[in-house]
């Protein structure tokens, strides 16, 4: 009975690392197939001789076999070195790890409010109790799901800052320049996390045990978010790689609209330049975290419910 | 194996208590949302198809004299900072964002059909190879892989087409898999494989026709959700160029006037909103009456 558990989670860690090289490798093939040379991106607009262009290829050792190009990244990959910038001579490291800070906690605050948003609503409107605001929830909802989040911010900008200058049109001063972006972020996650937790919501109150309670005189509030909201909440665990991958992408483009710095406009810059150091390692971080992120989700289930333990 | 629970589409396949059963969605005849939807679906097509039927005007003719002005009798969405009518465009614009949500969806719908019986019908080793090739490509956000894609190939339609396709498929493949693992086992399957049924057959007139249930209700689903991814990446300045008017680009266009001209920006955005809303209605009421049928 003790081993089951240790190789049920053995076994979901592994299926991660798996992934993760799978997605480490398809980002380098995404490189290898890449029209255009190398030595051109990295020259850019600077001197060009064939004396420079052999030392470029003697530096990023461009000549060596695409097989041995390979395993070295793999291997610097799992020491944690992303490689250079082509484009600004600087180790990718140093680059992502400077505009990091702002996109976190843009992606925190918007996750924070967006959860939080989800829950007032889910437990506002499930079981049925009042048809009319439920009907309005869901179409809230769908709204929100189905607008592109640049368009809720275009929105908010326009009436907020542009009409009544609450907040500040652009820029990372501040905590009055979080809150517009961190709410065109929240806002879609928000939606389609409602409409799950509300299904969770909507099965745990048939359930035999939420019976029970309210035979035993427990109020109806109680019931929704003591005994009812916790059933719920585990699906929607299920959703966290999602939810992470909404956010980094969300954040691009919020990014963009808001003229914030952080990784948004540290990708776009480099999928623009085709500085491709820069553009896988964004890419494979973000596979990295995902795949965290669920193998974290996964354990917690098996620590949550002994069922899924064996299988 | 790592638990990936795409959104709300996923439920296609696992009916659940909380839908209607199919007698009361019977009964409730009279659907105002589904009409609107289906109504707007259909002049979105027209837009796309023949776009002079709804805005005869050019969509690219540049009127120095008439540059933002707010929606009037003339112009009933207003005009641009190049003076070019607003409605016109959005209209024009159909096309583009249309082509593209379904030459998308085309790809994902194909490819995750195909490589989703291949993982269901193939033995394990290939089955679990697949399968962990789709945990992978759905590891990474589907914004950034289509970033990744475009810094290789570079902007444009094609590039955009082609990196949405390939960033949804693995949520078919998956969908494909699943029902093939539990079609193959059934009874007229294994009956059909007594009669001596050669593969490809077999394949063809017995797995393909039960497997393939639930896929045109994800592809309806999927095909806004690929709209809206293209015109977040075409607002980015990845997809197709200006003068072009596809939805995204002319939003980014736009957003330099946002403080004079709202009209530029947020027209266009509401046209992708509306689609997006009407393919998910309609997506979702195919579903119920799907899973109606099921049980």
């Amino acid at each position: 009975m003790f081993s089951s558990p240790l190789r049920a989670a053995a076994r979901r860690l592994a299926a991660g690392l798996v992934v993760l090289w799978a997605a480490a490798t398809a980002a380098y093939l995404a490189l290898l197939v890449a029209p255009g040379d190398t030595v051109d991106t990295i020259v850019g607009d600077g001197a060009d001789t064939p004396q420079i262009r052999a030392e470029i290829i003697a530096e990023w050792s461009l000549d060596r076999p695409a097989v041995v190009q390979y395993l070295d990244y793999l291997r610097r990959l799992a020491g944690g070195d992303l490689g250079r910038s082509y484009l600004l001579q600087r180790p990718v490291v140093e680059v992502i790890g400077e505009q990091l800070a702002p996109t976190l906690t843009l992606a925190l605050a918007a996750a924070g409010l967006g959860v939080l948003l989800a829950v007032v609503l889910a437990v506002a409107t499930a079981g049925n109790r009042r048809p009319w605001l439920r009907r309005a929830s869901s179409g809230a909802e769908l709204l929100l799901v189905s607008t592109p989040p640049f368009l809720i911010g275009i929105v908010l900008l326009s009436v907020l800052s542009f009409r009544f200058g609450l907040f500040p049109v652009s820029g990372d001063r501040g905590v009055g320049a979080l809150v517009l972006p961190a709410v065109t972020l929240a806002l879609p996650i928000a939606g389609l996390l409602a409409q799950v937790l509300r299904d969770g919501l909507d099965r745990a109150l048939d359930e035999p045990f939420v019976l029970t309670a309210r035979s035993r005189g427990v109020r109806e509030r109680t019931v929704l978010l003591r005994h009812a909201l916790r059933h719920a909440l585990l699906p929607a665990v299920t959703l966290a790689g999602w939810l992470f991958g909404i956010l980094l992408g969300g954040a691009v483009i919020v990014e963009q609209v808001f003229g914030r710095p952080g990784l948004g406009q540290v990708t776009l810059t480099a999928v623009t330049g085709k500085d491709m150091p820069v553009v896988l390692a964004v890419v494979t971080l973000s596979a990295a975290v995902y795949v965290a992120v669920n193998t974290i989700a996964d354990l917690t289930y098996l620590l949550v419910d002994p069922r899924l333990r064996r299988s | 194996m790592t638990v990936t629970l795409a959104p709300a589409t996923t439920e296609a396949h696992t009916p659940h208590p909380s839908t209607p059963p199919a007698s009361t969605a019977r009964r409730r005849r009279w659907r105002p949302g589904l009409l609107a939807a289906g109504a707007y679906l259909i002049l979105l097509v027209v837009a796309a198809v023949w776009p002079a039927v709804l805005a005869p005007g050019d969509p690219l003719a540049a009127d120095p004299l008439g540059v933002l002005e707010a929606p009037s009798a003339a112009h009933w969405l207003g005009t641009d900072h190049l003076g070019r009518d607003v409605w016109t465009r959005v209209v024009h614009g159909a096309g583009h964002s249309l082509t593209i949500g379904v030459a998308a969806t085309a790809i994902a719908v194909t490819g995750g059909v195909l490589l989703g019986l291949l993982a269901g019908l193939t033995h394990r080793l290939a089955d679990e190879t697949l399968s962990r090739a789709f945990d992978a490509i759905s590891a990474f956000p589907i914004l950034l892989l289509a970033l990744l894609f475009i810094a290789v190939a570079g902007p444009g339609t094609v590039s955009l087409i082609i990196a949405i396709g390939v960033a949804t498929l693995p949520h078919h493949a998956r969908v494909v898999r699943g029902q093939t693992l539990l079609v193959r086992r059934a009874a007229y399957v294994e009956e059909a494989v007594t009669f001596g049924l050669s593969r490809p057959r077999l394949v063809a007139r017995h797995v393909l026709p039960n497997v393939i249930g639930p896929v045109p209700v994800l592809a309806v689903i999927g095909l806004g959700e690929a709209i809206m991814i293209a015109a977040g990446l075409s607002f980015l300045g990845m997809g197709p160029q200006p003068p072009s008017p596809e939805w995204g680009a002319m939003l980014s266009e736009g957003r330099n006037y946002l403080q004079v001209a709202w009209w530029i920006t947020v027209l266009p955005g509401v046209a992708v909103t509306a689609t997006v809303v009407a393919l998910t209605v309609v997506g979702r009421h195919w579903q119920t009456r799907f899973d109606g049928r099921q049980r």
